[in-house]
């Protein structure tokens, strides 16, 4: 968390009032949380009113996802597809398996390059075909950039294409608030989820940005503390928190993009300089994809033997998800980019973010060398 | 790690010994159950969560390594098939040579650690490298683990071989490990029922045979003679009593013809063993003859006996008999506490 974030959380916890009530300390709860509301929406490029607070972003996600779905059908039974993609967080993805188990709902996934990029003429050729042909979608749902492989999708051609249909366009933008210029009235989007602690804020809070006219069904039920559609005390603290983090992330981001897009570049020119046959996967380092991220496949290793090489060099790095028993499991956007199995598991992704240097760097390129030797002399030996 | 208070405090002791320690949980079932039930099981949920608990408190890295194919088929596919031949395995001793140390001590050593320790009761003689009982004769693991090779004694830590269990208990509690009073394994690991008849029914299928007795007379009927153990009296269900009123026991199994033998007590005694895939580790192969004490199933009577090699076979005279002696168990020859070596049971008469 950035420093200043932590000192306004912790300032705020030490105050006494729910937001909701309407005494002199409730009041004054509430006015932390509407200035603060006011200053995500300005960082967000939406008005206030458009800011629904929740737990995270895959609370957002899930009211998107699931709200869109069961408001739109009910508007009209057709509108059972939801289109999306296989490289979805599992906040997305998981919702639509479930529409799909217990809703009726039918997932369409919209095909992906070899980059992880999806591209708006496969969107056009969905929404014009298939049962119902645009009648029957419920919502299109692509997030802004990918967080395993770092792709920057093109929202706001996506979003465009959903309205020539008439169709509501969310994007998950978790990744992409901290890194990229994300305006949600400038991109279109119907709906999009941010989290805190992806902006130097604390965990545990987020919003859905939702225009005006779109009324998801509510995920949770009780006050209806924001606007109706989600229940819930505010969290004061974490909302204020929240807002700094938005507001110093959004006034350092283009600078910081910068330094941090010039120290992955040259995280990537070291590992592949001690590593040779190491693949970088997404896209090229540039506009098309997220400064901070760079995802490799190193072949012949498993990715969680690297994983735990580096952690014993004080460096931590991601292979992806785990199963609920601890598993390392092959990620999910790998495979959907076309990697095969031994590809997606011999992969690591490096997040660089606010407290990376160059020091960070040249630790990680001193011992990917050997790491990966001993990674690669360990699969042989599992290999018999 | 298992999850249990063993793994937990020999990974806390291997610490202070002043050795850098990661913990590892094995995944062994590709679709392990949520929780324990009992003493059954060793890789549920629950359990993974307890090892990373205790990896938390004793302060060391954690994670958890996918073995589940590895153990798939060197464990619990070798399993069904020594039933399916008529033997009868023990899948710990298996698991001990081909999992954590083979498959898992192959891992480690590449990846640059130099040892496996475990919550094995054992010991390492520090002169010879021999393995040796534990301290704790009612917790005594040796017998499981003498199927390992010199070289994997080598590269293993035993620190609870020499304390007894319920000091174990005591220490844990001590060290803050809530897995401290978590009661210990029983059973096969993964038959989480406890049921290894049903099990193995559901892997071979039903195979319906006869129950003789010595003369081949037809005594009953089976659903599968890989059902049944040398020596078990239970769940036979025999047309009729033996004429002489006395218990009737499995007394061989014969796969080819799925005939089951049985006969009274007195016909399971057995003095003479052959068994195959010896390996030495307390002592060179003896050519010729060798006292020793011979245990021939985990927490088992020992028996003295003499036992040499003969060509790849170890022949083993025991001077008590034996009761009940089945193939596919291990015979582990013992001289004191130290053991010798092993060999897998082939014939015992």
């Amino acid at each position: 968390m950035l420093p200043e974030s932590i000192a306004a959380m912790t300032e705020e916890l030490a105050q006494l009032g729910n937001p909701s009530s309407l005494h002199n300390a409730g009041r004054r709860a509430r006015r932390v949380v509407e200035e603060s509301r006011e200053q995500i929406a300005e960082v967000f490029g939406a008005r206030a009113s458009e800011v629904i607070f929740t737990s995270g972003g895959t609370e957002a996600d899930n009211l998107a996802v699931k709200g869109m779905f069961w408001a739109r059908r009910a508007d009209d039974p057709r509108r059972v597809r939801v289109l999306t993609t296989s490289v979805e967080h599992h906040a997305v993805l998981d919702s639509v398996h479930w529409l799909a188990a217990a809703e009726g709902a039918s997932p369409q996934w919209l095909p992906v390059d070899d980059c992880g990029l999806v591209h708006a003429d496969a969107l056009r050729a969905a929404l014009a075909d298939g049962a119902h042909g645009a009648d029957g979608a419920a919502l299109v749902s692509v997030m802004w950039a990918n967080n395993e492989v770092g792709a920057v999708q093109p929202v706001v051609a996506l979003a465009a294409v959903a309205h020539e249909f008439g169709v509501p366009f969310h994007t998950d933008a978790v990744q992409a608030a901290a890194q990229l210029p994300v305006d949600f009235a400038a991109s279109g989007v119907d709906a999009m989820t941010v989290t805190a602690h992806k902006l130097g804020g604390p965990v545990g809070v987020g919003a859905l940005i939702l225009g005006r006219a779109v009324a998801p069904v509510p995920v949770l039920h009780g006050g209806g503390q924001e606007r109706d559609v989600r229940s819930g005390t505010l969290d004061a603290p974490a909302i204020r928190a929240f807002a700094v983090a938005a507001v110093m992330s959004a006034q350092r981001r283009e600078a910081e993009a910068v330094r941090v897009a010039a120290l992955r570049d040259d995280l990537v020119r070291q590992v592949l300089l001690a590593v040779p046959d190491a693949v970088l996967n997404g896209p090229p380092p540039g506009p098309g994809r997220l400064p901070g991220n760079a995802h490799f496949s190193f072949p012949g290793c498993e990715g969680d033997a690297l994983l735990l090489l580096l952690d014993a060099r004080g460096i931590a790095c991601s292979t992806g998800s785990a199963c609920t028993a601890g598993v390392a499991e092959p990620s999910h956007v790998l495979l959907a980019m076309g990697a095969d199995e031994a590809r997606a598991r011999g992969s690591l992704r490096f997040s660089l973010g606010h407290t990376t240097t160059q020091a960070d760097v040249d630790a990680l390129g001193a011992c990917i060398g050997e790491a990966v030797t001993r990674a690669r002399r360990a699969a042989g030996s599992a290999a018999r | 790690m298992s999850g249990g208070v063993d793994s937990a405090t020999a990974a806390a002791r291997a610490v202070d010994a002043g050795h850098e320690v990661t913990g590892v949980h094995l995944a062994l079932s590709s679709n392990p159950q949520s929780y324990r039930t009992g003493a059954r099981g060793c890789c549920t949920l629950e359990d993974a969560r307890d090892a990373r608990r205790a990896a938390d408190v004793i302060g060391i890295p954690f994670y958890v390594w996918d073995l589940a194919e590895r153990f798939r088929q060197d464990v619990v596919d070798d399993f069904v098939a020594e039933y399916a031949a008529g033997r009868t395995p023990n899948p710990c001793l298996r698991c001990n040579e081909k999992i954590k140390f083979e498959a898992v001590l192959d891992r480690a050593l590449a990846l640059g650690f130099d040892a496996v320790c475990t919550g094995h009761y054992a010991r390492i003689d520090d002169d010879s490298g021999a393995l040796r009982r534990a301290v704790d004769p009612g917790k005594d693991q040796s017998y499981v683990l003498a199927v390992l090779t010199k070289d994997q004694i080598a590269h293993a830590l035993f620190p609870l071989g020499d304390t007894p269990k319920t000091s174990v208990r005591a220490e844990a509690a001590e060290r803050g490990l809530l897995v401290a009073d978590k009661p210990d394994s029983h059973d096969v690991c993964f038959i989480a029922d406890g049921d290894t008849q049903g099990f193995l029914a559901r892997q071979l299928g039903s195979a319906p045979g006869s129950i003789v007795d010595a003369d081949g007379t037809v005594l009953g009927a089976h659903e599968g003679a890989f059902g049944f153990t040398v020596g078990q009296r239970k769940g036979l269900r025999l047309d009729r009593p033996a004429p002489d009123g006395n218990p009737r026991y499995v007394l061989s199994i014969e796969p080819v013809s799925n005939t089951v033998t049985v006969g009274p007590a007195a016909a399971l005694s057995v003095t003479e063993i052959t068994a195959i895939r010896p390996v030495w580790t307390g002592c060179p192969a003896p050519l010729s003859p060798v006292e020793c004490s011979v245990q021939l199933r985990a927490h088992g009577e020992v028996y003295p006996g003499v036992a040499w090699t003969a060509g790849d076979e170890l022949v083993i005279h025991l001077r008590a008999p034996a009761r009940a002696v089945a193939a596919g168990q291990a015979a582990v020859l013992y001289d004191g506490d130290t053991v010798l070596g092993s060999a897998t049971i082939s014939v015992a008469r």
